[in-house]
């Protein structure tokens, strides 16, 4: 069957896609865009976490059928265009690296987008910075075997003080050569 | 032909500053100082942070290619039994599916292993675990590979497993995983082979290297304590499965893009499995998505470079998680009895302990791990009468190697728990009994090595007590059960909720030991480009996520003072640097980029004489490389390293070594055998549920001694990283065998900690230099998995009165329920 997506801002189309084809395979094998990661493809470990309309799933368990018609953003969709229009990496990308939360960096995908979504409900709406347990709450089907979390948890407060206070110029650059 | 999907060489431009999460009590002062930004001591940006962050990173995953096929690898459904034949007809005929090979397409030798080579690339004669791959299939895509497995008929002889290590260990009727006559290498004469044992390696010291039995030791003490311990098997759980791509080559050779901890010794097992020289196998580190031990050994290496060379195409495998429990070697299970008698006083006068560590199906690191086992078995205390046995066995369970901690974390819960054990019987603290027996820099350890570094155990041990508590729970006012054991699940409001604190000590050998050739290659290039003066550094070591990609940039940035370091990606173009294990990269990967930059910082100084900026016989030690550019002590700068090299290149090329160390003799167990030794001590602060067995760690505080920080945020990601995979061990990770069968190859069924499990976690951090190694460090990743598990089974102990002599610890020996 052909399924169709906007993944990203663009129009996708995915050919021969098998019924069985989960929405993770046809990003990574079929689209190109691997960035979405597969530590499980049970549903058990967060690092395929994609937003599907904007709500975040594990894409792994959406069968790409149920993906039709329907809008994707993936890690890749995460960064944003700075003032001069190159593409720099969001508040909450550029506090993982800059916290440390990113060691081997197979978590990192999955957790950036629950963390965005997690941003949005709370300090881009107005409810303030999440509190450590909100954090928590928020990450808690996104399993790290690296960090111990210390850092996650450091990545996601700052992240969450750039999104309210705007981050410090000449700190971690947007725009920067990648 | 096409490439696979690109490894961007990862640069390492404008460093920036981390905050320091690492509390520094500075107690020597540090070895050169860093001028340069970005160099050793400081916290800049890991260089492929920004791709891992993008999606752009390409793990071992991600790799593809055009024309690429899927290989797929069916998998013993017995854990031990002799295969009769093999039809490969019906998956061979299946429309899509390109190759379906098994042990008779081997083209070269049929077993391969890192330190002992009886692990069959496809199953021949038996099958001696569950999950031995015995066929391998390349299609078109990964599902009809697996459809093509379904179709491979295998008819086997269903034996009896060997699942009980004890059993395996001492009873001589026991039958035998691997059986005489198997045309299998020699064993090393000093390891004691028999029967089913791989290695057997006493230690005796004192009355008992004289000959003393027990019970004339035991004489010698007023307090005698002894336990029967058991450790369940642990499974390193990294995220990102094992998988790889082969390339086939025009020359008949293979190009490999895998996920490893070393890329040499893969070489070394696949080409004579592939009956090619080790030239025509080239392998390339893809994406590391962690290791812990668990990619020291090869999974599907072998089998994706036979279906590429077979079908002339790529070949990609990707194992799912399912695959993935039965795909790599775990944490080796045990069984340990202890005893310890002390003086009234609290001294300790003997220790003895019996480990058996279950081996599994194939020997893989077994003999090592009893190595560090036996070495380690009673800890970092002084005792005047030791006597340790230690034994790794081969049984038909999962293959057990390499995990954070190999060998040293079983005995450590052991060594832990009799300690606290003697001072519940001396009425002492915890902490004050261990200080009264504490190792420290000139102790000698069980083996009589002499401890020639700094060891403040003592001072750690005090600091660890002293570091600030957490707060006490409310006794009245609102409740947050997400603070509470069991969580939003609401089990408890407080009620029946009690709070306990444990400490744990660890010792941890650092780097390889017994008498391992061990050594890293640096290649170091500098240059001059666009005018500015930028370094390469090669080398093929594994970065698995610790951040060795950052420190290889630091030290060039320090030695060459140069900002400008692009660290190319890791492959067999350059000689071996060794494994990304037994916490060894910072000082031997860190120790060859070092002594790489010094030879082509000579260089540069032989340069500045030829051209005359210094007379002849000006030393190099009055001449420095500071901010690009060549600086003289009387004279300030000499000259840009722009101008002095123009559009020459310097290049150098240095192997490392640490120094020598010994085998342990084989009857008595002693010898020099570890480089450097490591320690972390932990306090644990757990809250317990006692009517439902649920335990909530409060807090996980650390003190580790690194001898010197090269990179404080990446540092405490290790030391926190560590600490949660003690955790898991403690409360929570157990692969479960029965009849020898994997019973939760899931992550619905085997636990490990997520963000709701792992409390705040203080770290402080010590540096007292260890002269031998470069910069005065030591490695840091072990020690932390060491003492985090015994820290909080005796927080447990603690707040329940229970004796949780089995680990992990399960709900049921909290509230006492007896389970057989
Ligand atoms: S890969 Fe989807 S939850 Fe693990
Ligand atoms: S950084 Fe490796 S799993 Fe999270």
């Amino acid at each position: 069957m052909r399924v169709t997506m906007t993944v990203n801002g663009h129009r996708m189309d995915a050919d021969d896609v098998w019924e069985g084809e989960s929405l993770l395979y046809v990003l990574r094998e079929r689209l190109g865009l691997a960035g979405s990661k597969n530590a499980c493809e049970q549903g058990e470990c967060g690092s395929c976490t994609v937003f599907l309309d904007e709500v975040t799933v594990c894409a792994c368990l959406v069968a790409a059928g149920q993906a039709h018609g329907r809008s994707v953003r993936t890690v890749e969709g995460l960064a944003e265009a700075g003032a001069d229009g190159a593409p720099g990496l969001s508040d909450v990308q550029e506090a993982f690296v800059a916290a440390g939360a990113v060691q081997c960096g197979f978590c990192t995908p999955g957790l950036l987008v629950q963390t965005e979504d997690l941003l949005r409900r709370t300090v881009a709406a107005g409810a303030g910075a999440p509190s450590d347990a909100e954090i928590r709450e928020a990450l808690a089907g996104n399993l790290c075997r690296c960090t111990g979390y210390e850092a996650v948890i450091e990545a996601v407060r700052l992240a969450a003080e750039w999104t309210e206070r705007g981050r410090p110029a000449g700190g971690p650059a947007r725009g920067e050569a990648r | 032909m096409t490439t696979p999907t690109p490894r961007t060489p990862v640069p390492v431009h404008s460093p920036r500053e981390a905050p320091s999460p690492v509390h520094s009590p500075r107690e020597a002062p540090p070895s050169p100082a860093s001028s340069t930004p970005g160099g050793v001591g400081s916290s800049p940006r890991r260089p492929d942070g920004t791709l891992k962050v993008t999606g752009e990173f390409a793990y071992s995953s991600d790799m593809w290619m055009d024309d690429m096929l899927w290989g797929a690898t069916l998998r013993s459904p017995h854990p031990h039994a002799r295969i009769r034949g093999i039809d490969v007809t019906g998956a061979v005929r299946m429309p899509g599916v390109h190759a379906v090979l098994t042990h008779e397409d081997v083209p070269g030798e049929k077993r391969y292993g890192l330190e002992y080579r009886d692990q069959p690339v496809l199953a021949f004669g038996k099958v001696r675990y569950r999950g031995e791959p015995v066929a391998i299939v390349a299609a078109d895509h990964p599902e009809t590979a697996r459809r093509a497995l379904d179709r491979v008929r295998v008819d086997y002889e269903v034996l009896e497993p060997v699942s009980d290590p004890v059993r395996a260990a001492f009873d001589p009727d026991c039958p035998l995983v691997h059986e005489a006559g198997e045309d299998l290498p020699p064993a090393h004469p000093a390891h004691h082979r028999s029967g089913n044992r791989v290695r057997y390696q006493p230690v005796r010291t004192g009355a008992f290297a004289d000959g003393a039995t027990a019970a004339e030791v035991r004489a010698l003490a007023d307090v005698v304590v002894t336990g029967e311990y058991q450790v369940g098997m642990q499974d390193q759980a990294f995220l990102g499965p094992e998988s790889g791509l082969a390339v086939p080559a025009e020359d008949g050779g293979v190009d490999l893009h895998i996920a490893t901890q070393w890329l040499h010794v893969d070489q070394s097992q696949i080409a004579p499995c592939l009956g090619l020289p080790p030239e025509k196998v080239r392998l390339t580190l893809a994406g590391v998505g962690g290791a812990f031990g668990a990619r020291e050994d090869m999974s599907m290496q072998v089998h994706a470079c036979m279906l590429a060379l077979r079908t002339g195409r790529p070949v990609k495998i990707v194992y799912n998680r399912e695959e993935s429990f039965h795909g790599h070697v775990h944490r080796h299970p045990a069984r340990l009895r202890y005893e310890h008698g002390a003086t009234r006083d609290g001294r300790l006068v003997y220790a003895t302990a019996e480990i058996v560590l279950d081996g599994g199906a194939y020997a893989s690191t077994t003999a090592a791990v009893v190595g560090v086992a036996s070495s380690l078995g009673l800890g970092p205390y002084e005792i005047p009468h030791a006597r340790v046995d230690a034994y790794g066995v081969y049984t038909t369970n999962p293959p057990c190697g390499a995990m954070r901690g190999f060998g040293a974390v079983q005995a450590c819960f052991c060594y832990e728990s009799q300690l606290d054990r003697l001072a519940a019987e001396l009425g002492l603290h915890p902490v004050e009994l261990r200080i009264r027996n504490a190792m420290s820099e000139g102790s000698r350890t069980a083996t009589g090595q002499r401890v020639d570094m700094p060891l403040p155990m003592a001072d750690m041990l005090r600091r660890a007590r002293e570091m600030p508590m957490p707060p006490e729970r409310a006794a009245a006012g609102p409740v947050d059960v997400r603070a509470l054991p069991g969580g939003v699940a609401n089990t408890s409001r407080g009620e029946g909720v009690r709070r306990g604190v444990g400490y744990g000590v660890g010792l941890k050998n650092l780097c390889f030991s017994e008498g391992f050739d061990d050594y890293s290659t640096a290649r170091v290039r500098l240059e001059v480009v666009g005018g500015e003066p930028a370094v390469q550094v090669h080398t093929a070591a594994a970065e698995v996520g610790q951040g060795l990609v950052t420190i290889k940039g630091q030290i060039a940035r320090t030695e060459l003072g140069v900002e400008r370091v692009t660290v190319l990606p890791s492959d067999t173009r350059v000689g071996s640097a060794g494994s990304s294990s037994a916490s060894r990269q910072s000082y031997m990967t860190g120790g060859a980029v070092r002594a790489a930059c010094l030879a082509v910082r000579a260089r540069v100084f032989e340069l500045v004489r030829a051209a005359g900026l210094v007379g002849d016989d000006h030393p190099d030690e009055l001449l420095g490389l500071a901010g690009g550019k060549v600086v003289s002590g009387a004279r300030g700068v000499l000259v840009s390293l722009a101008d002095l090299l123009g559009a020459s290149a310097v290049e150098e090329t240095r192997e490392f070594r640490h120094r020598a160390t010994e085998m342990l003799d084989p009857t008595t167990g002693q010898g020099a055998s570890h480089t450097q030794f490591g320690m972390c001590v932990h306090r644990a602060v757990v809250d317990v549920d006692v009517d439902l067995g649920l335990v909530k760690v409060v807090a996980l505080d650390a003190v580790q001694d690194v001898g010197r920080v090269l990179h404080p945020q990446q540092l405490a990601g290790q030391i926190q990283g560590g600490s949660a995979q003690g955790l898991g061990l403690a409360l929570m990770e157990e692969i479960q065998v029965s009849g020898s069968v994997i019973r939760n190859p899931s992550f619905t069924d085997y636990l490990i900690p997520t963000i709701l499990d792992v409390p705040p976690m203080r770290i402080e951090v010590l540096e007292h230099p260890d002269p031998h190694a470069p910069y005065g460090l030591r490695g840091a990743g072990e020690p932390p998995t060491l003492s985090s598990t015994p820290a909080i089974v005796a927080a447990v102990r603690a707040a329940t009165g229970r004796p949780l002599s089995r680990i992990p610890v399960r709900p049921e020996d909290i509230v006492g329920i007896e389970r057989d």
